[in-house]
């Protein structure tokens, strides 16, 4: 896929977009700029990456051409932003109106929340029409919709026009966002990280979409994204951005194999391989071996029959001290279920835990906690595994003083054990909102550490953290396998962070084991690559076998972080918790600077109407 | 859409069954003897005794309980201690205000609450949208009773524009019947209308956070069509919700509304009853305006489905 | 507004600019919302009137229910501030000692409605077991219009300051106890609840430990209207004959007294209508401010 119109050499001599020395500060008191000096073009045809970290002001300078920075909370302070030579910071709020969809289109992250939810999918394109070709009648329109939604291989147009977006994946309503952005044939598209909330499948589908539309309306495209796995598929250019300033830009290939900046270097180098190193083979005694373990939930509705899911069947695996066994799958293999049995947090239905010769599956009562100090968990969100009361002291002694070490004993153990993770023992009397994600997973894994385990789950432990912590994470636990001997029960759905830290890997996939084996032979075992299919099918027919498939899918998304931090969570808990109350203490935001919302929200609108779901506060009587 | 309106009908069995057990309960648990209570301080032996039959006061709790909620079924809610009357003909005679004033008061309350509401929500923190929330924290404080004598006190005696109290049935004309309603109206309003426009401010600007109002701004929309047509309809679900719990505020309003401007209407029968120690009639009236109120939010849960295509499971 | 970018250095000391205490930054906001002219003016409004409860007998107030048979309907004047009502008795000094019956009743309904809704709400969040049952007992009692169930509670025990409370008290638990579990619930799935359950932590010190808390600041929060609320109530059962014995000086029985001669005297009426007015304004403004800093997720919801 080249593109003859490369390195900004354009035949009309005028770029679609010509961004000069952009300033975006925040309003009100001390106006800090978030984005600085940034300049960029992008001419037909061609695809500009911006790159960069979270913080990096790549969405703030997306959302600045297109004017919908949230004006109470960002500013455009100076330069200029060109759109085939009209500065759009200059025009009234009617003429940015009129270029919107017509001349500048976006496509957003998020698209499970980017619809209308109460509005068919046809209506919200034909709005697009409605407001900007006032002249077409009610059947041409309908007509235009239609050859829209067939462009973008949708199947069976005629129901998705009358569909609403819950009834639609992720994948469908990406692409009627898409349909949205360029129905009028736009001149630029932006597209802003449109594939980060996507699974790996479908991420290479859009992408090879948009491609085939940009070729086929010559639009210029300025690509919003954090993945370098997705700027060597589609860039032309790249522009990569560090904490609101431009670090560097260039062709492609001139960033990708020889960046001159320090940074981007750091960028591109650390994305990991996916071949493991060999390692001896381990031959210490068993931990913990899990034997032919199921999980089944069963949902009983009202009228409705019960139903049984099983999200774990059959499981088998033995971890010896000092390995590091990882269990790698997509989001619904099992996993974490798997993981929560191990530690007792869910109950198997069937099969053995087996942890130091000891059967836990169907301990209760004071055995089982007896039994807890044996095994030892890290957990996904580091923003919410410690209690935010609580001093991190307090938090890291809890175990020691359950299991009745005195208090200065415990004190004394969680000053060697912050030395281990690499803190200092001056920070036991702060609390967790005073660390950074990266020294919060610190503070856990030190918590896990404290009562000594035979055996530490480590469930995504790495999968919220930035590129560059995640690192840092990780040599931290192969560190403390090394000096501790605890064996490591490692689950994650990233296969490059397996391959860096796991002996062991095994495979899952739809609540069954599929392949398990030394990393090295699991990893690198003769892959058929798969192209996935222009299909919106579920993923699941794609591959052969099943770590081919991850593998193929993988190779696409260099991505480091979990698409959906909560997800998981949510699933598990959707029905048992309600809509109110704590939920999460970190509070991201877009990049326009409106606070975000976690994942759940669009599900916990709709549980809206249930008993539970009413106001709690009641009307004054 | 089907099972869904079957399952919101069937949830509200156990509520109404729950509400009955209560009401039951509240005599039978009362320490000292219930018949006494029904009858009244100076009640003598025999007319304890007669109570006690009529009333199945001496069978097993567990006898009356069945006996009980097998007349509710039927229709029949006891007769009254003091006038003998079946309280079921008692209401019926009553209904009438009651029905008028309330629905007047749903009315007024949507046309006034959800503009206010919408307008507050368009620029949060400015000025516009701090008065209509000062007016909704005043309407939340000040108390029907308080608001009912200020309007008589300023628009009946003072100027004189309407009649101090009183009602006029719709029969003798639809004139003096509007008249004689205003008053009552907008002081049983004021809960509901500060309810109503807080809660769509604060649903409408949360709606207006979404992403899709993004989506539909990168559209080139209007900001108009923007709030009108993407964030008021989204924001519907939660404006009927309050709508349908508010109803419990509109039946306390209500009561003390038809005391103030002395209409004969249920809530005025529920004084009556409550002054005149007339149990049957208390009882019967609570159950009526429970069973009101969980019908009315079994409608708003159906209503639902109309505004949002999600809650269709 | 911009995440900060982690610092890559291993073992990077936590930054000492983020060393600022969460209480601290609470209060700070509380002080910071007096700013506000309305929150203002409701402060002053509230502990005045908390003042005149509490001193209500030094200041220059005469027994609040001596009756004057020879003082009937006093203008304002030397011996009557604010007048007298149709037994001759001081207006002025029954608004006093009704503020202390309003207060009364308000801060024991919201102590004991929170109290009791904080037990069986953890009892209904914690135990599947007594989940179902209770919640359809509280849906059943919530679904009775508070102000007829208690008229009915009062109309059968008989009118007394307790009865009275109770009255008030029952009505409000059902929302308390779906306040705190849902707290619980959505704080069960937390995952530093599950780190507490498997570093063996035992369930009462789960619960004591990493739950409860967790409910505080919303209890504190829902105790401020529950507290207007009840005072309400009181008023209302009063006004309407139901509450307390008509020989105690509450608000609500002043207005009952007085409806009578409404159109002659509209003061009897209109004084202590204003006065609880007021009193329930202020609380409510401050129960907003409190509600905005202690629980801003609850705040953006209504």
């Amino acid at each position: 896929m080249t593109n003859p119109k490369k390195d900004g050499g354009n035949a009309n001599g005028q770029p679609v977009l010509d961004v000069r020395n952009l300033d975006v500060s925040l309003v009100g008191a001390g106006q800090t700029r978030v984005v600085r000096d940034v300049s960029l073009t992008v001419n037909p045809g061609e695809t500009v990456c911006v790159v960069g970290e979270s913080g990096s002001g790549k969405s703030v300078t997306a959302f600045s051409i297109m004017g919908l920075l949230s004006s109470e909370a960002l500013r455009c302070t100076s330069g200029s932003i060109l759109l085939q030579g009209e500065n759009v910071l200059e025009a009234s709020a009617e003429r940015l109106r009129d270029l919107r969809a017509t001349t500048m289109a976006m496509v957003f992250q998020e698209p499970m929340t980017a619809l209308n939810p109460v509005e068919t999918v046809g209506d919200q394109i034909d709005e697009v029409l409605r407001i900007h070709r006032k002249e077409l009648g009610k059947r041409e329109r309908r007509q235009r919709v239609m050859a829209m939604l067939e462009s973008v291989h949708l199947p069976d147009p005629e129901r998705i026009y009358n569909s609403y977006p819950n009834q639609l994946s992720g994948g469908q309503r990406q692409r009627v966002v898409i349909c949205i952005a360029l129905i009028l044939e736009p001149k630029l598209l932006i597209a802003d990280e449109p594939t980060t909330a996507l699974d790996v499948t479908t991420q290479r589908q859009i992408l090879l979409l948009i491609r085939e539309l940009q070729e086929k309306h010559n639009t210029a495209v300025l690509f919003i994204t954090h993945d370098f796995g997705v700027v060597a598929d589609i860039a032309d250019r790249v522009v990569v951005m560090n904490r609101g300033e431009v670090v560097e830009m260039g062709p492609r290939d001139q960033i990708l194999a020889e960046p001159a900046e320090d940074y981007t270097r750091m960028l591109v180098s650390s994305v990991p391989s996916l071949v493991p190193d060999t390692r001896a083979e381990n031959r210490n005694e068993i931990v913990l071996s899990v034997k032919e373990l199921g999980k089944t939930y069963s949902e009983k509705g009202f009228l409705k029959r019960r139903r049984d899911v099983a999200a774990a069947v059959d499981i088998n695996l033995t971890l010896r001290r000092g390995e590091i066994l990882g269990v790698v799958g997509e989001s619904g293999s099992g996993k974490s279920t798997l993981a929560r049995c191990v530690v007792r947090l869910q109950d198997p239905t069937s099969g053995e835990v087996v942890i130091c010769g000891e059967n836990i599956a169907a301990l209760r009562g004071q055995t089982l906690q007896a039994m807890r100090k044996r095994v030892q968990m890290v957990f996904q969100d580091p923003y919410r595994s410690l209690n935010p009361r609580l001093t991190v002291g307090d938090s890291i002694t809890e175990g020691l003083t359950n299991f009745g070490v005195s208090r200065d004993a415990a004190l004394a153990r969680a000053r060697e054990l912050m030395t281990l993770v690499g803190l200092s023992p001056d920070v036991l009397q702060r609390f967790p909102h005073q660390f950074s994600g990266g020294q919060r997973q610190r503070l856990c894994i030190a918590r896990a550490l404290a009562l000594e385990p035979d055996v530490l789950v480590a469930d995504e432990a790495v999968s919220a953290l930035d590129v560059s912590v995640q690192a840092q994470v990780l040599a931290l636990l192969d560190d403390i396998r090394e000096k501790t001997g605890v064996g490591v029960l490692f689950i994650t759905h990233d296969l490059r962070v397996a391959a860096q830290i796991c002996d062991t890997i095994m495979v899952m996939q739809n609540g069954r084991m599929v392949e398990f084996g030394a990393a090295a032979d699991v990893l690198t075992a003769p892959v058929r690559p798969t192209r996935a299919p222009c299909s919106t099918q579920r993923p699941a027919a794609i591959g052969t076998s099943s770590i081919s498939a991850l593998y193929e899918r993988q190779r696409y998304a260099a991505d480091f972080r979990h698409p959906h931090p909560q997800r998981d969570d949510h699933r598990r808990h959707r029905r048992r918790a309600l809509r109110r109350g704590h939920r999460h203490r970190r509070r991201p935001h877009h990049a326009d600077g409106r606070p975000s919302r976690c994942q759940g929200r669009a599900r916990d609108r709709r549980q809206w109407p249930g008993g539970s779901a009413r106001l709690h506060r009641r009307p004054y009587a | 859409m089907f099972p869904y309106v079957i399952k919101r009908v069937l949830a509200t069995i156990p509520v109404m069954t729950m509400v009955a057990v209560v009401v039951f309960a509240m005599l039978r648990l009362t320490p000292g003897d219930p018949a006494a209570i029904l009858a009244g301080d100076d009640a003598s032996g025999a007319q304890l005794e007669q109570i006690r039959r009529t009333m199945g006061l001496d069978q097993p709790i567990l006898t009356q309980l069945f006996v009980w909620l097998k007349q509710l079924l039927q229709g029949d809610l006891g007769v009254s201690l003091i006038s003998g009357t079946p309280v079921v003909s008692m209401i019926g005679s009553r209904v009438a205000p009651t029905i008028s004033l309330a629905l007047a008061t749903i009315v007024l309350t949507i046309i006034v609450a959800v503009p206010m509401g919408v307008v507050a929500a368009r620029r949060p923190g400015k000025l516009l949208d701090r008065t209509v929330m000062t007016f909704s924290v005043m309407g939340f404080s000040i108390p029907t009773f308080v608001i009912g004598y200020l309007l008589i006190y300023l628009l009946s005696l003072k100027l004189g524009w309407f009649p101090v109290q009183g009602y006029s049935p719709i029969e003798k004309g639809i004139g003096p019947f509007l008249h004689r309603l205003v008053l009552p109206t907008i002081a049983l309003s004021g809960i509901y209308v500060a309810l109503v426009a807080r809660i769509t401010r604060s649903s409408v600007i949360d709606v207006m956070g979404e992403d899709y109002i993004r989506t539909a701004r990168a559209k080139g929309a209007r900001e108009s069509t923007v709030l009108l047509r993407h964030a008021l309809r989204n924001a519907a679900v939660p404006i009927v919700t309050v709508i349908g719990i508010g109803v419990a505020s509109l039946i306390t309003g209500v009561v003390v509304t038809e005391s103030v401007f002395n209409l004969p209407g249920l809530g005025r029968l529920v004084v009556e009853a409550v002054l005149a120690r007339d149990y049957p009639v208390i009882q019967g009236l609570i159950l009526l305006f429970s069973f009101t109120y969980v019908l009315i939010n079994l409608t708003v849960d159906i209503l639902y489905t109309v505004f949002d295509p999600r809650i269709r499971y | 507004m911009m995440k900060t970018i982690q610092n890559p250095a291993v073992g990077e000391l936590p930054p000492v600019g983020a060393g600022i205490d969460r209480k601290n930054s609470t209060f700070n906001q509380l002080l910071l919302s007096l700013k506000s002219i309305p929150v203002l003016v409701a402060l002053v409004v509230l502990v005045t009137v908390v003042v005149l409860a509490a001193f209500a007998p030094v200041l220059g107030t005469v027994d609040p229910i001596a009756i004057n048979p020879g003082g009937r309907f006093s203008p304002i004047s030397e011996a009557y501030w604010l007048g007298s009502d149709a037994y001759g008795r001081d207006l002025y000094s029954r608004l006093l000692y009704g503020a202390r019956i309003s207060l009364i009743v308000g801060l024991g309904a919201a102590a004991a409605s929170i109290a009791a809704g904080l037990v069986i709400g953890v009892v209904a969040g914690y135990l599947k077991v007594l989940d179902a049952i209770i919640m359809r007992v509280m849906d059943g009692v919530m679904a009775i219009p508070s102000i007829l169930l208690a008229i009915a509670l009062v109309s059968l025990t008989g009118a007394s300051l307790v009865t009275v409370l109770v009255a008030i008290t029952v009505p409000e638990i059902p929302r308390v106890v779906r306040l705190v579990r849902s707290i619980i619930l959505n704080v069960r799935s937390e995952a530093y609840v599950e780190a507490a359950v498997s570093l063996g932590t035992p369930t009462l010190r789960i619960l004591t430990r990493h739950m409860v808390p967790n409910t505080i600041a919303p209890l504190i929060v829902q105790g401020t209207f529950i507290f207007a609320s009840a005072i309400l109530t009181e008023a209302t059962l009063s006004f309407l004959g139901a509450g307390l014995p008509t020989e105690i000086p509450s608000w609500g029985n002043m207005m009952a007294d007085g409806r009578m001669y409404f159109q002659l005297y509209p003061g009897l009426v209109l004084y202590p209508g204003i006065v609880l007015a007021l009193t329930l304004l202020s609380v409510n403004i401050l129960g907003d401010v409190l509600r905005d800093v202690l629980d801003p997720k609850m705040a953006k919801r209504t």
